[in-house]
């Protein structure tokens, strides 16, 4: 994906269905050229937020625009800035949340690559809500392009005056920093991102206390992702209220997702939240390749929950997706057609998020660890009934007491592929054969498929 | 004041208390695995699950503050059977070897098995296994029971400030060791123990050859063995047989050592006393020469070590006498094999410590005497209780006895030796004497007795001398900083690597079920003030004035810091790397 150009990257297609904000300027600008920047109104918004309104206003316009954060919690973003505003520490911190590391997820990248100074543009707006005076991007070191790009924006943003000090002649100060991730999944957790940036081991926090009260060096710190902050400036600049004529009733703007999977086209597409699943397969996906039928799709990642044919109309926003066991998480987006077992894809997601567990709690780290053990013996064909029971009793249970996030969320594509899926589980433990000839069950897995045949 | 309802009993607490700590104040007791308080507030075993009215989680009542209008379930069946789970994934990677575990019926895991009668372990699938570290001469460490509860990590760096553990891999595969899984030999390890009394399962422990040399040892008819106890094992060993903390058994652990058969039972506190004549004149030299001021106490080889690790510019500031442990061996092979005629080859010496760093220091090649080693067995309180028990005896039932002579009789100096403050007090006591002609009111001593950093100003002659004691390596680093940073001037510096000193080693019984770190540190302030006691009951007080000791320099040793006390008594220190080049590999389990 190194040398994609970035046009490529980016479905087209879909005008009227599609709504380009965070994705505003991606593949439009040369991605380092602040004049190409600025003649996309780049830096409006800060100038406005800088010298005709005050930090409260900042933070009431982004409350206006209802933008939730887009790395996957979907908490009230101006709630965030208000709490750490609130404190009256001398010292606060900024972070963005860079470490995207769900597999297949490549919007933040796409983001950072493409349009870096709307980064930085909104992450000093955010300094000058809350009052910090220093702010750090966590990105991963797997994403070196990214780095380099970055590093290359804060340089040039410093030259031309719009980082460091009295910026833009306004006495308001901001430093940046980058700081680079060593491989670890759970850093994208921010208790664990702050940790990392600390140069500790990435584990995570017990939350409360939490970042905006005490968070980076123990300093009330703000903490949201790559796409939450894209959307700053332009909230800024047009107004809370322009941002929240789309998207939803609860969940406002637009959202991206890195469409992949058994689909005719796919690539980067950015919707209005409550687009239903329906639209983004067949109108902006091209249907799924191969004239197959449609089974699946994985939404959220890892961390996130399968979606069957029953969820085709459903509209994705935050609370429709939380209330049936999934989430919106980072934005990926996996099709799978009529082909997919759908216990090899709970048992590949699983395998994730056991291998990416810190391993600081019980429940994430032998827990995950027991639930891909069983998922083992079903694909192998050694499965009984019984695991079906283990496995959700499991999952209730590391959902309900883990640490982090992670942890609470890794039981997901298990959860649902049982409750959706349930006689793919049924015919690997009872017939000892996979329907879709993806798990090696055994020797007579492949005579009873020719059978059927 | 925050206003709650825990299993339905109305409650109010002050902000900021954990659930765990409110329900303690109702009478419940949440179990708890991790949890070491103010050292290990972590989170991580999840065992202390309590429900909350409208919370859809669990939540983990050692770290979760009370919120007002709270309403707490402590039992429900939802959180018995979450504990319950836990409980048993942990025990789903975790060796079923109690029978032959070192922690057996002293596990905090095994204790919770029981409680939550856990009766099958349903999840079966791999167990880590990794390599033990079983190369230093103190400390054994098993990867493969070590729960990740951390406390040992967060022990090291909060108390012994060493930090020389920290969570290795991660997910599944991670557990506690030193960085890198380095081994302790190649770290800034003290080998002050304290990882051990903390450790809730049987994952670190003292390593445990000593006891079988020793039983060899008193079979081999050609051997002639002496014994040497430690100032604190007369106010610990009981506690082994489950008498209070704090009961002094002198004259029953005399006993109990004949009857194991050991030819001659010794005083380490006569080393002790030797420690202070030679110490105390060393320090009177350096107070008039002025030089290598403040003198640190070298008698503690934790801190010996973390010395020579942290600080190597104070080597040259550090007492150059040996520990009374070595000191003591060095006479058992020249002073005692003369008087008694016995050749030194034949002679084995032991030593009962309260402390695994001993094993460490007895091993140390410049603690050799004409090319013995002066002490070649060194057997732990833990390791010393099960001997006797083994044999049958028990302590409660014995009578008292006394030490045998030359090298049985010790001052009340020596005795204190053991308490924090002791050796400063045992110190104090002869060199006011020499320097003043006077005996130094006893009041003042109080002042730096017990646990943690205190400091003493004497007037000696006009002069006015500052004393200071640290106990526990995290209250001597900031002792020592202070000294570096020109903050404090001090002439006479004691410091012991472990809470409230020797009587809180890290070879002392370990209690499990404790979920509060100062339990610890109290049991050790007990029994530092049984050793007082047992000071003030003793005829002679000061080390100077003990009629062998006097013996033993008239003679034998000619004068303290003479010749032969410096070949016997004196060594040098080696300036060591924070972590060597040449790492060691660990060995997997056969």
């Amino acid at each position: 994906m190194k040398n994609l150009p970035q046009k490529e990257m980016l479905l087209s297609c879909g005008k009227g269905i599609q709504k380009r904000i965070a994705l505003r300027n991606f593949g439009k600008i040369k991605p380092l050229d602040i004049e190409d920047y600025i003649n996309e109104k780049g830096f409006i918004a800060l100038e406005k937020s800088l010298f005709e309104m005050t930090p409260l206003e900042v933070i009431e316009e982004v409350k206006i625009s209802g933008l939730r954060g887009r790395g996957g919690g979907g908490f009230p973003t101006a709630k965030k800035w208000e709490l750490t505003a609130k404190n009256k520490e001398n010292i606060k911190y900024v972070i963005c949340n860079a470490d995207e590391g769900d597999p297949g997820a490549f919007m933040d990248r796409s983001i950072i690559e493409g349009d870096p100074v709307s980064i930085i543009e909104a992450m000093i707006i955010a300094a000058y809500a809350i009052g910090a005076k220093e702010g750090f991007i966590y990105v991963r070191a797997e994403y070196p392009e990214a780095v380099k790009t970055l590093k290359k924006a804060i340089k040039i943003a410093n030259k031309e005056g719009y980082l460091g000090k009295n910026i833009l002649d306004s006495s308001f100060d901001f430093d940046l920093e980058i700081r680079i991730g060593a491989g670890a999944f759970v850093c994208g957790e921010e208790t664990a991102l702050i940790n990392s940036v600390e140069g500790q081991r990435g584990n995570p926090r017990s939350k409360p206390p939490f970042p905006a009260k005490e968070g980076l060096w123990d300093k009330p710190t703000l903490i949201n992702n790559v796409e939450t902050f894209a959307n700053i400036p332009a909230i800024i600049r047009n107004g809370g209220d322009w941002y929240s004529q789309f998207g939803s009733e609860k969940s406002k703007g637009t959202k991206v997702f890195a469409l992949a999977g058994d689909i005719r086209n796919s690539g980067l597409i950015e919707v209005p939240m409550g687009t239903t699943l329906k639209t983004i397969i067949y109108d902006l996906g091209g249907g799924i390749a191969n004239n197959k039928q449609f089974k699946a799709a994985q939404i959220g990642g890892p961390s996130g929950g399968v979606l069957c044919r029953e969820h085709l109309d459903l509209a994705l926003d935050y609370d429709n997706l939380l209330e049936i066991g999934s989430m919106i998480g980072s934005g990926g987006l996996v099709i799978m057609d009529e082909d997919t077992c759908m216990v090899d894809i709970a048992r590949y997601y699983l395998d994730f998020t056991q291998d990416e567990s810190c391993g600081k709690c019980t429940p994430c780290r032998i827990g995950t660890k027991r639930m891909l053990e069983i998922l083992d013996r079903i694909v192998s064909g050694r499965g009984i009934l019984d695991d079906i029971k283990r496995l959700e009793e499991l999952s209730d249970l590391i959902k309900k007491t883990s640490l982090c996030g992670l942890g609470q969320s890794a039981p997901n594509p298990v959860l649902s592929t049982l409750k959706n899926f349930r006689e793919d589980y049924e015919t690997h433990i009872v017939d000892k054969y996979c329907p879709f000839g993806v798990c090696k069950l055994s020797e007579n897995n492949k005579a009873k498929l020719g059978e059927l045949k | 004041m925050i206003k709650l309802k825990i299993d339905g009993e109305k409650l109010e607490v002050r902000e900021g208390t954990t659930i765990l700590e409110a329900a303690k104040k109702i009478g419940i007791k949440i179990p708890t695995l991790c949890y070491l308080k103010d050292i290990n507030e972590e989170g991580a075993c999840r065992v202390c699950l309590v429900k909350v009215e409208g919370d859809p989680m669990l939540r983990p009542s050692c770290i979760s503050p009370v919120e007002e209008g709270m309403e707490v379930k402590t039992s429900t069946p939802e959180v018995i059977k979450a504990r319950k789970e836990m409980i048993e994934l942990l025990l789903s990677d975790h060796p079923a070897d109690c029978l032959s575990c070192i922690a057996n019926q002293n596990c905090e895991l095994q204790s919770l098995a029981k409680e939550y009668d856990i009766r099958e372990v349903k999840y079966r699938g791999e167990k880590r296994e990794l390599p033990i570290d079983d190369l230093s001469p103190s400390i054994v460490r098993d990867p493969n029971k070590c729960i990740l509860c951390r406390r040992c990590v967060n022990v090291c760096k909060e108390v012994v400030t060493a930090s020389i553990y920290e969570i290795n891999e991660r997910g599944f595969n991670s557990f506690a060791a030193p960085a890198m899984n380095d081994s302790y030999i190649d770290t800034p390890c003290t080998y002050c123990g304290q990882c051990i009394l903390a450790c809730p399962t049987g994952a670190l422990h003292e390593k445990r050859e000593d006891s079988e040399l020793v039983w060899e040892a008193l079979a081999d008819e050609k051997k002639h063995v002496v014994i040497q106890t430690a100032p604190a094992i007369r106010a610990t060993l009981g506690e082994v047989f489950n008498m209070p903390i704090g009961s002094l058994v002198t004259g029953k652990v005399v006993a109990a050592l004949k009857k194991l058969g050991f030819d001659k039972v010794f005083d380490d506190c006569f080393g002790a006393d030797v420690v202070v004549m030679e110490e105390g004149e060393e320090f009177i030299h350096r107070l008039k020469e002025k030089k290598r001021l403040p003198q640190f106490t070298s008698c503690c080889p934790g801190w010996v070590k973390f010395a020579e690790n942290f600080y190597p510019e104070l080597l040259p500031h550090l007492s150059t006498v040996r520990s009374p442990q070595q000191v003591f061996g060095a006479l058992s092979k020249t002073y005692y094999a003369e008087q008694a005629g016995i050749d030194p080859e034949n002679i084995f010496c032991v030593s009962t410590m309260p402390c695994i760093a001993k094993k460490f220091e007895a091993r140390r090649p410049e603690m050799k005497v004409r090319d013995l080693q002066a002490v070649d067995a060194v057997l732990t309180t833990r390791e010393l209780g099960q001997m006797i028990r083994q044999a049958g005896i028990d302590l409660k039932k014995m009578p008292n006895k006394s030490y045998d002579e030359p090298m049985g009789y010790a001052s009340g100096a020596g005795v204190i030796f053991g308490a924090g403050g002791g050796v400063m007090e045992a110190t104090l006591r002869t060199v006011y004497e020499r320097l003043t002609g006077e005996k130094m009111k006893e009041v003042q001593y109080k002042a730096i007795r017990g646990d943690s950093y205190k400091e003493l100003e004497v007037e000696i002659k006009g002069e006015k001398l500052r004393f200071a004691v640290a106990r526990g390596l995290g209250n001597a680093r900031h002792l020592i900083d202070r000294v570096l940073r020109g903050e404090v001037e001090y002439h006479l510096v004691e410091i012991m690597a472990c809470p409230s000193g020797c009587v809180g080693g890290g070879g002392q019984p370990i209690y499990s079920n404790q979920d509060e770190w100062y339990m610890q540190v109290e049991a050790g302030n007990k029994r530092g003030e049984a050793l007082f006691l047992a000071d003030e009951n003793k005829k002679v007080r000061t080390a100077h004035e003990n009629p062998w000791i006097k013996k033993l320099y008239n003679e034998f040793l000619g004068e303290a810091m003479g010749e032969l006390s410096r070949e016997l008594f004196h060594s040098s220190y080696i300036k060591r790397p924070l972590y060597s080049k040449k790492a060691h590999k660990l060995k997997n389990k056969s």
